[in-house]
C-alpha cells in the first residue's frame, strides 16, 4: 500500500496546480459565481482537450486514461484549493462513476468515451444525496424505462447535456438517461448558498428514459465510497488554501502595535487548525489509496469524508473569525468558502452519518473475526 | 523487498526462535538497564542475548554497542519480534534519548565510554531539565555548575527527573556562565548518580505512583571530559535530545507497535469497552459515536505517522513536526482513557475496594496519570506555540 504520493504523481500535481492557479483565480470565481450555468465554457474545453481531466479515472477501453482515486483526488484537491467553478464534479465524477459502475458494456461504449472527452457535460440525478440507502424512492421506473418522480437537488442540473438517472424498478436499481429536452423533464433552477456550484430541481412526469443498467445494492455503496473520497479530497484542497491564507492574514493585520498572529490565542488556534489538516489529508490520501489498491468496504472513505468535512468547517469557520469584521461581508471571499464548506459537509451524507457506517464496519468485522 | 533483505528476514526470524526466552515473550517487565533493580532470569538472558549482537540498538555503529543495521532491517526485526510476540529487551532514556544524541554531538572517547555500556543495558540514565523554576521556560534554569581543576561543581535542584531513584547517570543542563542571555550560558554534562552530592527524593503522583523524583544536586560533581559539546552551548544539544525525546513519545521512527506510548496503536479496546459497559440498547448509539470519534483520531493519527515516517526514511531529519506528534499523541492518550473513564461510569471511581475489578481499578489508575501526558516533555500548550512558529512561520 502506497503511503505517500509517487515522483510522478508530485509531478502531476504541480501540472494540475499551475492550470488551476491560471484559469481559476478569485476574480473568475467571483464572475462565475454570479452566472446562471457557474462555469467558463473555455476553461471547461481547456482542461478536456488540452489536459484530458475528465477522463483521468475512467477506463481506458472507454476513452479514459485509467488512471485511479488518487490522481482523480489530486485533480480534486487543487480545485478545491482554486474554488474551481464547473461541471467536473458532477459530470466527470459523478456521472463518469456511474456509468462505469453501473452501465451495460454497449451503453459505457457509446457514453463514457464522451463523459471522458469532456464532450458531454453529463450530470447524475440521485433523488437522495445524503446517503446510499436512501436513493430510489422519489424516483420510480416503470417495465417500459418511463420514469416518474422528483429529485430535489441536482447538480449543475441546469446546464447538463445529459442525464443519468438511478430510479427504483419493480425490482432493484436502475441506471436511465434522458435528455434535457426529453418530454416529461422540468428543470427548475435552484439558489443554494453556494454560488459556486450550482443546482436544479428535476421532475420527471412519465419521461421515457433509456436504460443503461442495473444498480445492486453493494455497488451502489462502492459507488458511494468512490464519490465520497473525490469530495474528500475536494475539501481537504480548500481546507489547506483557507488555512494558508488565514495565516497570511493574520501575519499582516496590526493591532494593538503588534500582529495579530503573534497573539497565542490565535497562534494556539493555527496550530490545532494544522493538525486537523495534516489528520484529515493523511485519511483522505490513504481512501484514495485503499480503493485503488482495490480493497473495497474499509472505514477509510466514510473516515475521509466525515474527517475532511471537519476540517474544512472548522478551518471555514475559523478563517472568518480570525479575519474580525470583515470576515463575515461579501466584499470578502472568505464566505464563498465558508459556504462550499458547508454545501460539501452535507452532500453524500454528513459527518454523523459517515461515522454511523464506519462503525457498522468494524463492528461487523469484529463479529466475523 | 531483495534477496539480502529476504535472507536477513528469515536468518533473524531462525535466531529470534531459537533465542527469546519464554519470559520475554507476551506482556511482562522489560530490562531498564538499571544496576539498581533486579530483573527476571529471562529478562535478564534476552537482553544479554539481544546485546551481544548488538540488536538492543541495531541502528548504532557496531563500534558503539550497535549492529549497524539499515532502517529496512531494523524493521524486519521488529516485524520478526512482534510475530513471536518478543517484549524489547532494553528501553530506557540512555537508548531512545542520550544516545542517539552522543551519536551527533558527542566526541569519539564520549561515545566509547558511554554507548556501549547503553548499549549493554549496563546504566540507566535520567534526565536532568526542569527545575522548580524552570519548567516550560526551560532556558530559565538556574542550576549552577562552576569549573574546578578538571570537574565540575554542581549546585541547584532538579524536578520530575523520571526514574531518578533507579538510574546510575544523569544527563544535565547546568548554567555555566550567568552573566550570559539565557540560552547561551547553559552546558550539557553527565554526572554518575551514586556520589554524596545527589540526593533523590520521589514525588507521590495524582494516581498514587511515584515515577518522578526532584533531584537535589549540592557539590554534585561531573567530569570535564563528561561535558558534551562545548561549554556554554549546551542549549541546542538540550534541544536536540528534546526531539529525540517528543519523536518517541509521538512514536516515530522504528519501533515495536506493542513498545509504542499508550493511546497509538490500539484500535480494538475501545469496542472491548463498548461491548462491556455499552449495554443499554437507548444509550448505545451515543456510545457508539463517542468511541468512533477516538477511533478516526487514532487511525488518522498513525496514518500521519506512516507518512512523516516515510519522509523521514527518504532522508529528512524529525524537526518541529514533532511537536505536533507529541501534542496529538499526547491528547490522544489522554483523551482515550477519558472516555473508557466515562463509559465505566460508576465502576469508574474505586481507588482501591472490592467492588470493582483490577482492570477497572487499574483504568482508572491510568486516567488519572494520564494527565501528565500533556504536560511531560513540554505542555501541549508550549508545543502549540513551536508549531505555530517553526511550521506556520507565525511571528512572536
Amino acid at each position: 500500500m502506497q503511503a505517500v504520493l509517487s515522483e510522478d504523481q508530485m509531478q502531476f500535481k504541480q501540472v494540475i496546480a499551475r492550470f488551476f492557479d491560471t484559469h481559476s483565480t478569485m476574480p473568475a470565481v467571483r464572475r462565475l459565481s454570479e452566472t446562471e450555468t457557474g462555469f467558463d465554457p473555455v476553461v471547461w474545453s481547456e482542461l478536456s482537450e488540452t489536459l484530458g481531466l475528465p477522463g483521468t479515472h475512467l477506463p481506458e477501453e472507454y476513452g479514459g486514461h485509467g488512471f485511479g482515486p488518487t490522481e482523480l483526488g489530486i485533480i480534486l484537491e487543487e480545485m478545491g484549493r482554486t474554488l474551481y467553478c464547473g461541471p467536473f464534479f458532477s459530470s466527470a465524477v459523478m456521472a463518469g462513476y456511474a456509468l462505469a459502475c453501473f452501465g451495460d458494456e454497449a451503453a459505457k461504449i457509446e457514453k463514457l468515451p464522451q463523459i471522458a472527452a469532456g464532450t458531454t457535460r453529463a450530470t447524475l440525478v440521485l433523488d437522495d444525496l445524503n446517503h446510499p440507502s436512501k436513493v430510489g424512492r422519489l424516483i420510480k421506473a416503470n417495465q417500459a424505462g418511463v420514469l416518474t418522480g422528483t429529485a430535489p437537488i441536482v447538480l449543475d442540473g441546469g446546464s447538463a447535456q445529459a442525464f443519468l438517472i438511478v430510479a427504483r424498478e419493480p425490482a432493484g436499481l436502475g441506471l436511465f438517461e434522458l435528455s434535457p429536452t426529453s418530454p416529461g423533464v422540468e428543470i427548475t433552477l435552484q439558489e443554494s448558498i453556494d454560488m459556486t456550484r450550482k443546482i436544479a430541481r428535476l421532475t420527471l412526469q412519465s419521461a421515457p428514459g433509456l436504460r443503461l443498467g442495473s444498480v445492486t445494492e453493494q455497488g451502489l455503496y462502492q459507488f458511494w465510497d468512490l464519490i465520497s473520497v473525490a469530495l474528500a479530497h475536494e475539501m481537504i484542497g480548500g481546507a489547506a488554501r483557507l488555512l494558508n491564507d488565514t495565516v497570511e492574514y493574520t501575519k499582516g493585520r496590526y493591532q494593538f502595535g503588534r500582529p495579530i498572529g503573534s497573539f497565542q490565542a490565535l497562534k494556539h488556534r493555527c496550530a490545532d487548525l494544522l493538525m486537523s489538516l495534516e489528520f484529515a489529508k493523511a485519511a483522505t490520501h490513504h481512501a484514495g489509496f485503499c480503493l485503488a489498491a482495490g480493497e473495497e468496504t474499509t472505514i477509510y472513505p466514510s473516515m475521509a469524508k466525515a474527517m475532511a468535512a471537519d476540517c474544512f468547517m472548522d478551518m471555514a469557520r475559523a478563517a472568518i473569525q480570525l479575519r474580525g469584521g470583515i470576515g463575515f461581508t461579501w466584499e470578502d471571499d472568505t464566505h464563498l468558502w465558508f459556504k462550499r464548506a458547508k454545501c460539501d459537509e452535507v452532500l453524500l451524507g454528513a459527518p454523523y452519518q459517515q461515522r454511523a457506517r464506519m462503525m457498522d464496519i468494524l463492528q461487523e468485522a469484529q463479529d466475523v473475526a | 523487498m531483495t534477496e539480502a533483505l529476504e535472507a536477513f528476514r528469515l536468518e533473524t526470524r531462525d535466531w529470534l526462535r531459537a533465542n527469546c526466552p519464554p519470559g520475554a515473550r507476551g506482556p511482562g517487565e522489560i530490562h531498564s538497564g538499571s544496576t539498581k533493580l533486579s530483573f527476571q532470569p529471562d529478562t535478564i538472558a534476552w537482553l544479554e542475548s539481544m546485546a551481544d549482537r548488538g540488536w538492543t540498538v541495531p541502528m548504532w555503529p557496531e563500534a558503539y554497542g550497535g549492529a549497524g543495521l539499515t532502517l529496512e532491517q531494523t524493521q524486519v526485526l521488529y516485524q520478526e519480534m512482534q510475530a513471536i510476540d518478543a517484549r524489547l529487551p532494553l528501553v530506557n532514556m540512555g537508548t531512545r534519548m542520550l544516545g542517539p544524541t552522543l551519536l551527533e554531538y558527542g566526541s569519539e572517547s564520549q561515545k566509547l565510554r558511554h554507548l556501549p555500556l547503553i548499549a549493554r543495558g549496563g546504566a540507566a540514565w535520567c534526565q536532568g531539565y526542569s527545575e522548580p523554576g524552570a519548567g516550560s521556560d526551560l532556558a530559565g534554569l538556574t542550576t549552577k555548575a562552576v569549573l574546578s581543576g578538571d570537574q565540575f561543581v554542581i549546585h541547584g535542584q532538579k524536578i520530575w527527573t523520571s526514574g531518578a531513584q533507579n538510574a546510575d547517570w544523569m544527563f544535565c543542563l547546568v548554567r555555566t556562565d550567568p552573566e550570559a542571555p539565557k540560552h547561551q550560558g547553559i552546558s550539557f554534562v553527565l554526572l554518575p548518580m551514586d556520589q554524596p552530592g545527589v540526593t533523590v527524593k520521589p514525588i507521590r503522583l495524582i494516581s498514587g505512583s511515584s515515577p518522578f523524583c526532584e533531584t537535589f544536586l549540592d557539590g554534585a560533581i561531573a567530569e570535564k571530559s563528561d561535558l558534551v559539546g562545548r561549554l556554554n552551548e549546551g542549549w541546542a544539544i538540550g534541544k536536540r535530545l528534546l526531539q529525540h525525546e517528543r519523536s518517541g513519545q509521538g512514536g516515530l521512527g522504528p519501533a515495536p507497535a506493542r513498545s509504542r506510548p499508550v493511546g497509538v496503536t490500539i484500535d480494538l479496546e475501545m469496542p472491548e469497552v463498548l461491548n462491556r459497559y455499552a449495554t443499554d440498547p437507548a444509550q448505545k448509539a451515543s456510545q457508539r459515536d463517542a468511541v468512533i470519534r477516538w477511533q478516526m483520531r487514532s487511525r488518522a493519527f498513525q496514518l500521519t505517522q506512516a507518512r512523516m515516517g516515510q519522509e523521514v526514511r527518504d532522508g529528512k531529519t524529525p524537526g518541529a513536526a514533532t511537536s505536533m506528534f507529541k501534542l496529538y499523541g499526547a491528547s490522544l492518550a489522554q483523551d482515550k482513557q477519558s472516555l473508557t473513564a466515562e463509559l465505566m461510569g460508576t465502576q469508574g471511581i474505586g481507588w482501591e475496594a472490592a467492588g470493582f475489578t483490577e482492570e477497572e481499578i487499574g483504568a482508572t489508575r491510568s486516567w488519572l496519570a494520564s494527565r501528565a501526558v500533556t504536560i511531560y516533555g513540554g505542555t501541549n500548550e508550549v508545543q502549540a506555540n513551536i508549531i505555530a512558529k517553526r511550521v506556520l512561520g507565525l511571528p512572536d
